[in-house]
């Protein structure tokens, strides 16, 4: 009874902000203006204009998973090393950006990126050639890696710091050098913390349209984009709606591939 | 700890308390809300707050006050009419929308003697998409042109007309507006064409211009194409003259070795009106009126030009203005620099989504 009772905020927060809202996206998606039921506004994912966006969305985001990844484990494995004092500073002042606003630190890149921007400023003081990466794609994976990379390195952190020492230590005592040490001891066991990075890097940055509004100069057109545009623009809830769910289509099965590998990973600390 | 957690407890009653008894002095002539309330519904940043409060004082009508940020935003909102708002402050074409759909209830002029400061000659605009005059009030107004900055660009390619924003000379240098409506202003009036086509035709060799026009430009932007052009990043950009004055005292402020001058273009431009309105559902329609009534009083409405910086329709506060603002010629141009200007009409939902299907496909191209 108790515990039910317990349940009930959380309940009826999955039920008003989750379900309903939810439900809501799929009633939309799958009818027309007049609310007749229709598949077209799914379907129109494959017009020229929104395969585009969504290709080039996918491409993107996977690349700054993949360079976020990159990034993140080595520095994992340095905070690693470190031991958890100086290491969960070096943690928080990693974080530290994080307490402001994602909006305001995507702006600041703008400035630091445009033309006459601060990095520009700083390149012809040193007589050095400018950069020209605002309002590429170039700069849309920037503002990704630099927005996102905090959510891949701290489940990766936290994973290894679980990793007991004696596992490496025992490695080593059998004979493993350092390669053969990251390689078949602390990869396999960090899986799980880089999977849930990789979802919560790709997921966001397949879905984002502020970065690549305020980076790439609306100049490049993402799903996000497309579907914001539908909703604030061409107020055609329906087709947003349905191009949302297409979009949830990819998520889900990008995060039922994961959950397998997971399964895997987890499966050989067993 | 229980004992503290009283203390706590006693303290914050004590704010309370304190808080209510001296706004509840500082209201004593009319109490905020003893005579009903009115919803407005109005685009962000468009309106001095203070002014809000001044009402609430005078009238004892208290203020829910929301914002939105598009027309297209807005629309449905009020469509659904899950929260029903008693004024709103659409554009021109969205009005005429609205009124089509039936969603638009006539104003009583009756209740609203300060339409008299209005000048006849934005009611005249209005009638482009509100033909009788019934359903709307004239807030401010404006024009679209071209900012150019006079450092970046030479006296002999300065702009006067929009095709000039096809010049390879200003390559990614341009700073086109990020809306459908306006790209293809742009496209289709350097074409000859009306801005307010529904020929397919005519959009699509629109769309194909602005696509050619693509390479050359350097970002599609809203708000931000004042403050990229203070800031010397583009040499010419597409902007509202509403902003003109926020931009010539910025450049005056930061001691700029350049200026940014405003050209309503020869091809002519758009026109654009923000009136206030009063949906079919308002609850509280009396209020509204005095809403409106309150804000085309010249005071006030001087006062929210001073605020937001876009053009007043109201002759009293253009009359309560300096004489170096009033001669103002991007804020106030003279009638004879519209001559081919055009206001935007309601176009349909058809054309509507060609519309929005042609500036995907610039965008994704």
């Amino acid at each position: 009874m108790n515990k039910k009772l317990l349940s009930g905020p959380y309940l009826m927060w999955m039920i008003g902000f989750i379900l309903i809202p939810l439900a809501l996206i799929v009633f939309y998606g799958l009818t027309d203006k007049s609310g007749a039921f229709t598949l077209s506004n799914v379907l129109s994912i494959s017009t020229e204009e929104h395969a585009k966006a969504l290709w080039l969305s996918l491409g993107l985001s996977l690349l700054s998973t993949v360079l976020c990844l990159v990034l993140a484990y080595p520095l994992a494995m340095i905070l690693r090393t470190r031991g958890m004092g100086q290491g969960s500073f070096i943690v928080f002042i990693f974080i530290l950006p994080m307490w402001m606003n994602f909006l305001l630190r995507t702006l600041a890149w703008q400035t630091l990126l445009e033309k006459n921007g601060v990095i520009n400023g700083i390149l012809s003081a040193l007589h050095l050639p400018n950069q020209g990466l605002i309002n590429t794609p170039g700069a849309i994976i920037l503002g990704m890696v630099y927005n996102f990379l905090p959510f891949m390195v701290l489940p990766i952190y936290n994973v290894l710091m679980k990793i007991d020492d004696n596992v490496v230590n025992a490695a080593r005592d059998l004979g493993a050098n350092s390669l053969q040490v990251l390689i078949r001891i602390l990869l396999p066991l960090s899986i799980p913390g880089i999977v849930s990075g990789i979802t919560m890097v790709f997921v966001p940055a397949l879905t984002t349209f502020v970065i690549s509004n305020i980076l790439g100069g609306s100049k490049i057109l993402l799903i996000g984009n497309v579907i914001e545009q539908e909703f604030t623009k061409g107020s055609n809830w329906n087709l947003g709606s349905g191009l949302s769910l297409v979009l949830m289509i990819f998520i889900l099965i990008s995060m039922a591939l994961i959950a397998k590998y997971d399964k895997n990973g987890e499966g050989t600390v067993l | 700890m229980k004992k503290r957690i009283q203390m706590v407890l006693a303290i914050s009653a004590l704010a309370l308390l304190s808080t209510s008894l001296l706004s509840g002095c500082g209201k004593s002539q009319a109490k905020a809300g003893s005579n009903g309330e009115v919803y407005v519904y109005n685009w962000g940043e468009y309106i001095d707050e203070s002014v809000i409060e001044e009402f609430e004082k005078e009238t004892g009508i208290k203020v829910v006050y929301d914002l939105f940020e598009t027309n297209e935003e807005m629309y449905p909102v009020i469509e659904a009419g899950g929260v029903k708002y008693d004024a709103v402050c659409p554009s021109d074409y969205m009005i005429q929308k609205m009124a089509q759909n039936n969603l638009l209830a006539e104003i009583n002029f009756d209740n609203i003697p300060n339409y008299k400061e209005i000048d006849p000659k934005y009611l005249e605009m209005s009638k482009s998409f509100d033909p009788e005059n019934k359903y709307s009030i004239p807030y401010s107004w404006g024009t679209v042109g071209i900012l150019y900055n006079t450092k970046m660009v030479a006296k002999e390619d300065i702009p006067t007309k929009w095709s000039d924003l096809w010049d390879e000379k200003f390559k990614d240098n341009i700073l086109m507006q990020d809306s459908v409506r306006d790209a293809f202003m742009v496209a289709l009036k350097s074409l000859g064409y009306s801005m307010n086509t529904t020929n397919e035709q005519e959009i699509k060799e629109a769309k194909e211009l602005l696509i050619k026009q693509k390479p050359l430009v350097q970002a599609y932007v809203i708000d931000q194409v004042r403050d990229k052009m203070i800031g010397g990043e583009a040499a010419v950009g597409v902007i509202y003259s509403g902003e003109m004055l926020y931009i010539q005292n910025e450049v005056k402020d930061l001691g700029l070795d350049y200026s940014l001058e405003y050209v309503i273009p020869e091809e002519g431009t758009n026109l654009w009106l923000d009136s206030w309105v009063i949906p079919a559902n308002a609850p509280n329609k009396e209020n509204a009126e005095k809403w409106i009534n309150f804000l085309c009083r010249p005071d006030i409405a001087k006062k929210n030009f001073e605020y937001i910086t876009y053009p007043t329709p109201n002759k009293g506060a253009f009359d309560l203005l300096d004489p170096e603002l009033k001669n103002n010629k991007a804020l106030f141009p003279d009638d004879s620099m519209l001559k081919n200007s055009e206001v935007y009409k309601y176009l349909g939902d058809q054309s509507d989504s060609l519309y929005n299907e042609a500036w995907k496909e610039v965008k994704s191209n």
